[in-house]
């Protein structure tokens, strides 16, 4: 972790200008299990390995201090490399919060898995709280052989707070190729957000995703998941590649979670060799 | 190059099957999102930003003379609802046929013998501006404009909304189709740089959902 410019008489381990950490993780193959060379935290980031589970290696993220803050510059690096099965979880919700001005955060994941490779990226929501100001990226590099499950939760607001801002993208390449870009922007700034086209006053919005190449096969079929329009509304659809994604909105976070719940205990049940998506929680 | 056939691409009455679809609003006055003339500005303003920010980026690196296939490759990406891609295909066959029709071309014949089944419609419209000569700022001018009137005209016939208060809707969309014209161009300008990254891929997510169960509807006054 690095801190510019120099602290003056900031209070420790943050400054005006905020936080600059990259925190890495490398999973490899070591025998039959999976095990974990770099597991390197950084400021905000604390990394706890957990109880493995099968040959899968599992991971932990530890809020070590209060992140992102407006002025903050966060990453994380994780490597599933060829062969090995890595599963990341989060402690906590993140909340993205306002810094000392109005200078915005930033937020990397870089996710990269190998050939036959499994990566799980289920971290607890993003909690944009009021005032708050962050861009948000997944950058997601996939082996042709490998598999990828992917959630991704925003909540605007902490309970009857007005939003923050947030701009999202999600980029993930397979073998190379993109398999999927998409960007999102909410809070206020954003044009028409909170329209009819957008969220319509939905306050939770998220996504899994789930890349497999036994999806080349059998593609899943379109599902249209939530009842009622105060539960929320989510629909699962087929990609253009070998993926399947969830998209979802809800008046709030328990509300999302739910429905994301639902949607991958689908993929449990319907899909051949759901391995990949067993414990996906 | 003539300015003119801006309008003539433009128009509601180039006869590219546009009419048969609502850009979701058809879903959204289901839902009571879309009510009034307010509430139509508003899901405009979100579409605008969002799938029509993605198209008209698509529209203008195809009227760039960038690759229609790796452009049509960056639209499905951009596009994660199989509902919304078969549409866009669909559209984009219609088009393929005007365009050939109005604007010969030999990069047209090869994209449509490329993709029988039709192309992205933005990346057919954007081709078939740059067959007509236009540049890519008029390209995406083309596709936002289309963005905004489509569910504009759509909710004029569902709500019966009156046809005055929707063309003041769009008047009022002028600033922001400006904005999203620019940006758009400006994006596809900065392909030699960036590569397709550069394409905006802003998203909606009701947008997304509801054109998805639209599909569904075993009946609907507009194809989506």
């Amino acid at each position: 972790m690095t801190l510019v410019p120099p602290p003056a008489a900031a209070a420790p381990g943050r400054t005006a200008v905020g936080v600059r950490a990259t925190a890495r993780i490398t999973a490899t193959v070591g025998g039959t299990a999976t095990t974990l060379p770099v597991l390197d935290g950084d400021g905000p980031f604390e990394l706890r390995r957990l109880r493995s589970h099968g040959s899968e290696a599992r991971v932990c993220i530890v809020g070590a201090m209060s992140a992102p803050l407006g002025g903050d510059r966060l990453r994380i690096e994780a490597t599933a490399q060829q062969g090995a099965a890595l599963h990341i979880t989060s402690a906590a919700a993140t909340l993205a919060l306002r810094g000392p001005d109005s200078e915005h955060a930033t937020y990397d994941v870089h996710l990269t898995a190998g050939e036959h490779a499994q990566l799980h990226w289920l971290p607890k929501p993003l909690i944009c709280a009021g005032g708050s100001d962050l861009r948000q990226t997944w950058t997601v590099d996939l082996a042709p052989t490998a598999r990828l499950v992917l959630r991704e939760e925003q909540i605007l607001g902490r309970t009857g707070e007005s939003p923050g801002h947030v701009a999202t993208r999600l980029t993930v390449r397979r073998g190379g190729r993109t398999l999927l870009d998409q960007q999102a922007e909410y809070g206020p700034g954003a044009p028409g957000w909170d329209g009819p086209a957008v969220l319509a006053g939905h306050r939770a919005a998220g996504q899994l995703l789930i890349v497999d190449p036994v999806f080349e096969e059998t593609p899943l079929e379109v599902q249209l998941l939530g009842g009622s329009p105060e539960d929320g509304q989510a629909v699962l659809t087929p990609l253009a590649g070998p993926a399947a994604l969830v998209t979802a909105v809800a008046p709030d976070g328990l509300r999302l979670r739910h429905l994301l719940d639902t949607a991958q205990a689908t993929f449990r049940r319907t899909v051949p060799g759901a391995s990949a998506i067993r414990e996906g929680r | 190059m003539s300015r003119a056939a801006l309008f003539v691409l433009a128009d509601g009455r180039f006869p590219a099957g546009g009419h048969a679809h609502s850009g979701g609003a058809e879903p959204a006055v289901a839902a009571g999102r879309i009510k009034d003339a307010d509430s139509l500005e508003e899901f405009c303003r979100g579409r605008l930003h969002t799938a029509g920010l993605v198209a008209a980026g698509l529209a203008a690196a195809a009227a760039a003379g960038h690759d229609p296939l790796a452009l049509d490759e960056a639209a499905d990406a951009r596009t994660p609802v199989q509902a919304l891609r078969t549409t866009a295909r669909k559209l984009g066959r219609q088009m393929m046929r005007a365009a050939r029709a109005t604007w010969p071309s030999a990069e047209l014949d090869a994209l449509s013998a490329a993709r029988p089944r039709g192309a992205h419609q933005p990346v057919v419209l954007g081709l078939a501006a740059r067959s007509a000569g236009l540049a890519p700022l008029d390209a995406a001018y083309a596709v936002a404009y289309e963005t905004v009137s489509g569910p504009a005209t759509a909710a004029v016939r569902l709500l019966s909304l009156d046809p005055f208060d929707a063309t003041a809707v769009l008047a009022r969309l002028a600033p922001d189709l400006d904005r999203t014209a620019a940006a758009a161009a400006a994006a596809a300008g900065r392909i030699p740089e960036e590569g397709f990254d550069a394409l905006p891929a802003a998203s909606a997510p009701l947008l997304d959902i509801t054109a998805q169960q639209h599909a569904a509807w075993p009946v609907r006054l507009f194809a989506s």
